[in-house]
């Protein structure tokens, strides 16, 4: 109430609230990210442009990892569950996200999924986010990782172009190297030079689906990983992993 | 277009915060946006404007704070400049930002009896 004259008007009343206006999703990523952990589950959110092959290194990558690792991936996609079909042909225990029209995963939706596919078992878990350079970036899932497929194809600047996605990735697959000599004036040191503009810490391999090219650094790369997510040392860590 | 999603938690967030506080309505938003968020602050006002009708935010404007991305070295804190490599060009450490990420509602201004 109006405390100079009784009137009974009210109060207009300034609130400083400092909160971050994600929080309910990083609550959510925090609860995935804790089960990964206790299960020794390396997580990998894999993001693109549509078409940048993201499906393609995970059939490479169940090749590679055949007989080695269980892996099992959820397929984020806005109306099929083509993506999910593939992976499971390549011997991934896969499941959808059929998102309708939601441009992106979020953390309630991976939390969802993994309620539908038997994940405890498994040693890697792929999230396929939807194709999009734009609105993956911002949602954290619980993932170990974040690794960004970028094609041959899709140009040098495209780092520069959409920074926050590769600001946030730990690692960039540059996909389909086997369409170079079709591409002259792409060349992956203009784009490694872009990354390096974006990326404080640039980790990148070259790699290609078609003719295994890279794949073997790339799953040492998740071998690498894979002993950082240990529990032991993710206590260590005062229970964070990303950042 | 996942301003919309942004949206629904910001309002989220307002509601409770009005409900905390016993208010009838609320006057007024802040936000902070940092360039690397990966937000746009026009498609924000946008949703905003839509999704607040006919609530108890309806007459509450959005007041976005764009904050610019600032980078320093990991190691010897001296500023590394934007759209350079970001490595430090004095040690040779990486990059860490320092912000320019954020995504935060700052302040509320609401009506309370």
């Amino acid at each position: 109430m109006c405390d100079s004259c009784g009137c009974g008007d009210t109060n207009l009343v300034p609130l400083e609230v400092q909160q971050r206006i994600l929080s309910d999703n990083e609550r959510t990523a925090t609860h995935n990210r804790h089960h990964f952990v206790e299960r020794a589950l390396l997580a990998i959110n894999v993001m693109g442009s549509p078409g940048a092959g993201k499906t393609a290194v995970l059939e490479a990558t169940a090749k590679a990892l055949a007989g080695c690792r269980l892996i099992g991936a959820l397929a984020g996609d806005l109306a099929t569950d083509h993506d999910a079909t593939r992976l499971t042909a390549a011997g991934i225990r896969a499941s959808s996200i059929t998102t309708g029209s939601a441009c992106h995963l979020d953390a309630a939706m991976v939390h969802h999924a993994l309620h539908h596919l038997p994940w405890a078992d498994l040693d890697y878990l792929f999230i396929e986010n939807v194709g999009n350079l734009v609105c993956p970036a911002v949602y954290d899932l619980g993932q170990a990782a974040n690794v960004v497929v970028l094609a041959v194809t899709e140009g040098e600047d495209k780092p520069l172009k959409y920074p926050v996605m590769f600001h946030k990735a730990d690692l960039v697959l540059i996909s389909k190297t086997d369409l170079l000599p079709h591409l002259p004036d792409i060349s992956v040191e203009r784009i490694v030079d872009s990354l390096r503009r974006v990326m404080p810490n640039p980790a990148y391999f070259a790699v290609s689906a078609r003719t295994g090219e890279g794949i073997g650094s790339w799953v040492n790369w998740l071998h690498e990983r894979e002993a950082q997510i240990a529990p032991a040392h993710y206590a260590e860590a005062g229970g964070r992993l990303h950042v | 277009m996942h301003e919309y999603s942004i949206v629904q938690a910001l309002y989220d967030t307002v509601v409770a915060q009005a409900a905390a506080n016993r208010a009838v309505s609320v006057h007024g938003l802040r936000v902070r946006i940092g360039e690397l968020s990966g937000v746009d602050p026009g498609l924000l006002d946008t949703a905003w404007r839509t999704f607040r009708e006919r609530t108890l935010c309806a007459a509450a404007p959005l007041e976005v704070e764009m904050v610019s991305a600032r980078w320093r070295c990991s190691q010897c804190g001296g500023e590394i400049a934007r759209g350079g490599i970001l490595t430090c060009g004095s040690c040779g450490g990486a990059a860490r930002l320092e912000q320019g990420d954020e995504i935060l509602l700052d302040r509320i201004v609401m009506e309370v009896p």
